[in-house]
This record gives C-alpha cells, structure tokens and sequence, in this order.
C-alpha cells in the first residue's frame, strides 16, 4: 500500500479532476486503512523486530549482556543438533497429521456424501472434535484416553494385548499424531463435502449415462474435481498445523527430552524458560523462512481456487 | 481474478444441490450404519469427557470403564468453587472485545476490497493472508518484550489488541467474498433512487450480508476463545482466560479425571455450541473464502 499510487496510463488532467481524482482515491481508501494499519503494525513490526533480535547476544538472565553479534545465533542454530531434530520432529508431526486427516476426511466424506437418516447429525458429531477447545481435547486425550490403566484407549486395544502401555511415554510422537488428527479430520471431511457438493450434476449424470460404473465415475469424473479442494486440505491444514503448540504443551511437554518438540515449542522453550532472547529469535527467523516457501504455494492455491470459485 | 467484474455471478451451483442418492438398499443400509459408527467414534472422546464429568472420582478410575454410575454435579460445583469463573469473564471478555473490534475494522475494509474496491485489492488480500501464514511463535519474543515494556503483562487489553489483529485477516477475506455477492443492480437502484451511499449500505447491503458476518463474527469468537499460545505467555493470575485455567490440571496429583473433565467441558462447551450454529460458514473461513 503505497501513498504515491500514481496512474501512468492516465490522460493529462487539468489539476481540478487531478484533485478530484485523488480524493476520490482517498475516499475509497479511507476504510480500509484503519484496518491495514492495524494489522501492519501489531503483525509485521514485531518480524522486523524479530530479526533485529536474532542479530544480538541476549540472555534475560544476564542483564545488561545485550550486544550486536551479526549472524552468529544463526550459525549456532544451524550446528544445534537438538534444533535439527526438533525441525524433523516439526515435518513428522505436519505431514503425518495432515496426511492422515487427509486421507480420513476423504473416506468419511464420501461416506457422507449421500442422503441417509441422520445425516446431519453425524456431521455435527464429527465436527465436534475440531470445535472442542484444543487444550481441552489434548488434556483429555493425555488422561481419559492415554492413561495406561485408567484409559479408554487401552480398554478398547486389550484384547489385542495393548494393556497397560504407556503410550505417552513410549510414542510421545504418535500419540500427538493422534490427537492432531482427530482434531482435523473434521476439517478435511468438511473441505472434501464442499468439494463433492460443488461437483456440477450433469457431467455426473452423463458419466453415469454413458454406462460408467460406480468407481469409474469417482476414479475419472470426482477425483480430478476433488484435486483442488485435496490440495488446499493439505497446504491450509499444513500452515495451521506447523504451528501446533497446545497439544504439545499439554501432552508431552516436548518430551521426552526434545522427543516431541516441534519447532514453535522448543523456540517457546529457549525463550521464555532459557530466557535466550538472540537465539531463539534465530530459530524463529529460520522457522519464518521456512514457512515463507510452503506459504507461497499456498497463497497460489488459495488464489487459485478463489478465482476458480469465482468465474463458477 | 478481478473483483470488479465477478460481482453478481455468484450463483454458486453447490448452494441448493441435491445429495446425490445412488446407491442400492442393502448397500445403502450398511454404508448408513458405517457413517453412524463413524461419527459416533469421532464423538466419543467428547462424549466420555461429559459423562466423565458427571462421575464421582472412584467411578472414573475403574478398569474396565465405568458406563452406568449415579451421575453427580459435585465436580461443576467444584470447577466453580475453585474458581474458573475470573477465568470464564477474561475469556468472555476478550472473545466479545476482540470479535466486535473485528468487525468493526473488518468491516469497512472488506466493502473497500469489494463493492468501492480501492485500486491495490488485489496486493491488499494478499497482504492480509500473508500475514496469517507467518508463524506466531516468531514474533512471541519481541511482543513479549514490548508489552512488558509497557507494563502491559497479564493485561486482558494485550490479548485483546493480539486477537483482533489474529482475526482481522481471516474476517476481511470472508466478509470480502459476502459483500461480492451483493447483486451491483440493487446498489445502483438504490443510488438512482437518490440514497446515500450510507443509506444503501444500511438498507440493502447490510440486510444481505447481516448472515455472513453473523456466522464470521462466531468463527472469530471460536479462535478467540481456544487461543493459547499468547494467553500462557503473555498472562498470569489477572487475564489468564480459560486455556490457561485447565494448564493447571497437567500436574494434578491423586484421583482427578472427574474434575478435569468437569472443566474441559466448561471450557470447551461456549465454542463447541457456537461451532455447531456456525458450521455450514466453518470451511469458508477457514479457507479464507476460497471454499463455499
């Protein structure tokens, strides 16, 4: 957004229409500036900052130890072996929770994707978990379902010899996994009906006419269809899950050890219970860079798609 | 993509399409039974929690579980005495705060990329999504560092000024794509009848998308009330709000399933009602109005 937003193609004006014109801008700027503002000033400045920060050695537990130290944060980052396991641990835990919620939604939504008695409260049901406040879900997924004794889950898997696992413990990773999916299959099967309620009727009709059977039909006509709303589960469900905190907080904590940290709580970590302000800023930097890249694809997508669901 | 020309063609097929019904009785019973099990099975975990709730603690650690019990509200009766209530008005506090500033900075920019779109629409929306792909977690310590400059540490204000810019983005992109299905034949009827431009906005836009921005303003106040992330770093005793509140029961000592589930379902009760009211909106705003 730029003051000086000329109009080269323009015709010469007299000054009067110049100034009309450019009032005339300014009134329909008018609105959205407060908003465009706002919005600058309380995200992007602290980024700026950000990276101003990641320059410095600055440990809070050592006052007055601030001081500007260029790009070494970065390369103790880079060499943290603890880092580059948490960055791992940060792809498993997106990937594997987007891929499975994905693949989840997409067999509960064609399941759906018929009318049957109940149908819309078994939608209401199935959204439920994705509604449920996410510290509350992880907490209950940690006790009531995880306990080794007391829980659901060891209840259910007994007869196939699951008694007493710790599952918390023994798969801190897998264990997040299930928590983040049962949170997001809801969201995946809701993008995925969307999908298949946008699908026009008549080129289903002329499939189904032109003696194509059931599979046939999906395979050809409702897959392709399907790609674009498959694509934007996985890259929306990425950017919100590559942030994933509460469930880590209240599960494992990260552990053991770095275990199950992800990249926002172990940055969380450094800063606020290491209290290493230049560090973690470091980490947070990287961790933007990162996100930046697979930002940009999904800015695509989403563009895409919206242009798409426009000229429809 | 120009939002000057896709005005008034939204007829969006999807809106009144029948759900298609193809498949045979036996299959068909079957597969309807199949998505009852599955939707009960997603519930579950839900479901376990409120009745968990409604336990004394001895019939929440029994193995196997308990399903028939007397039920109780000794633990609500707890969760209350104990104390959530500060921590319920903070949440309630800053979800309603926060969702009005929203739509009040919304709203005007959302009619400013729509209906009277400024010229740069296009690098603005980009600009308000972008910033909902940056990851929170690096800007924690520079917020963190300001607020407590400014003694605005355990302020419910802060989390308010956070969520309303956490929002805003997600709220114009709907609000945008509502306001883009107003037909332009009505506002131009309405401006050759000698309205104002206020007048018009009032008495045919509002009408229209008074919906869309019901149903923003719910998703708005769902995140709101989950956020985490700056409500445990940025709060203590003061503005802790209800996330917070059930970080305490991570270290709980003795026989505490019922009150915690007790909790959870307080907690999680407002957002799950609200979600529910909201649900056919949920996909267009999590996808920013790309998905309708």
């Amino acid at each position: 957004m730029t003051v000086t937003e000329a109009t080269p193609q323009a015709p010469p004006e007299r000054p009067a229409e110049r100034g009309n014109a450019r009032k005339e801008g300014w009134i329909r700027r008018a609105p959205l500036l407060p908003a465009l503002i706002f919005t600058i000033i309380v995200t992007q400045l602290p980024f700026l900052v950000t990276i101003w920060y990641s320059l410095q050695s600055w440990n809070l537990v050592r006052p007055g130890s601030q001081r500007f130290v260029g790009l070494e944060n970065y390369a103790t980052v880079f060499t943290d072996s603890q880092f580059r396991g948490v960055a791992l641990n940060s792809i498993i835990l997106t990937l594997g929770a987007v891929f499975i919620a994905m693949i989840l939604g997409l067999a509960i939504a064609l399941l759906l994707n018929r009318a049957f008695v109940g149908r819309g409260i078994v939608r209401t049901l199935i959204i439920t978990p994705f509604l449920i406040t996410p510290v509350a879900g992880a907490l209950l997924w940690k006790t009531v379902m995880f306990d080794p004794t007391y829980g659901l889950v060891n209840f259910v898997l007994g007869p196939f010899g699951a008694d007493q696992t710790d599952w918390i413990s023994t798969f801190p990773r897998a264990a997040v996994i299930v928590a983040l999916v049962w949170q997001w299959t809801p969201f995946m099967m809701l993008l995925i009906l969307a999908g298949l309620g946008s699908q026009p009727a008549e080129v289903l009709e002329a499939a189904r006419m032109d003696g194509a059977n059931g599979f046939a039909v999906f395979r050809e006509v409702t897959l392709p269809h399907l790609r674009r709303f498959i694509e934007l589960g996985v890259v929306l469900g990425a950017i919100y899950l590559v942030n994933t905190f509460d469930t880590i907080y209240m599960m494992t904590q990260g552990g053991p050890g770095t275990a199950s940290a992800n990249l926002p709580f172990y940055i969380y970590q450094r800063a606020f219970l290491g209290f290493d302000i230049g560090e973690s800023a470091a980490m947070g930097v990287v961790t933007v860079v990162a996100t930046i890249i697979v930002a940009t694809l999904a800015l695509r997508l989403i563009f895409r798609s919206f242009s798409a669901a426009e000229e429809a | 993509m120009t939002a000057a020309t896709a005005s008034g063609t939204t007829t969006s097929p999807n809106a009144a399409a029948p759900v298609p019904r193809r498949t045979g009785r036996g299959s068909g019973a079957l597969l309807t039974v199949l998505a009852w099990i599955v939707g009960i099975g997603f519930f579950f975990p839900v479901l376990w929690m409120v009745l968990t709730a409604f336990k004394t603690e001895a019939d929440a650690y029994t193995d196997p579980p308990t399903l028939f019990f007397a039920p109780t509200l000794d633990n609500f009766v707890e969760v209350f005495a104990g104390g959530v209530g500060p921590y319920l008005l903070n949440s309630l506090f800053a979800t309603v705060v926060s969702t009005l500033l929203v739509l009040l900075l919304g709203t005007p920019a959302a009619f400013a990329l729509s209906l009277r779109p400024v010229k740069k629409t296009q690098d603005v929306l980009f600009f308000f999504i972008s910033t909902k792909m940056l990851p929170v977690v690096a800007a924690i310590v520079p917020i963190y560092v300001v607020v407590n400059y400014m003694g605005a540490l355990d302020n419910i204000w802060t989390l308010i000024v956070l969520y309303t810019a956490m929002n805003l983005p997600i709220a114009v992109w709907m609000m945008r794509s509502f306001f883009l299905e107003v037909p332009r034949e009505l506002l131009e009827a309405a401006s050759m009848d000698g309205a104002s431009l206020g007048r018009s906005l009032r008495e045919v836009v509002l009408p229209i998308v008074s919906p869309g921005m019901a149903a923003t303003a719910l998703i708005c106040m769902i995140f709101s009330w989950n956020e985490f992330f700056f409500a445990v770093n940025l709060t203590a005793s003061r503005a802790a709000t209800v996330p917070v509140y059930l970080v305490g029961f991570i270290t709980s000592e003795g026989l505490y399933f019922a009150s915690l589930c007790a909790a959870a379902t307080v907690a999680a009760l407002p957002v799950v009602i609200a979600g529910w009211i909201a649900q056919n909106k949920l996909v267009q705003g999590l996808s920013f109005g790309a998905v309708k």
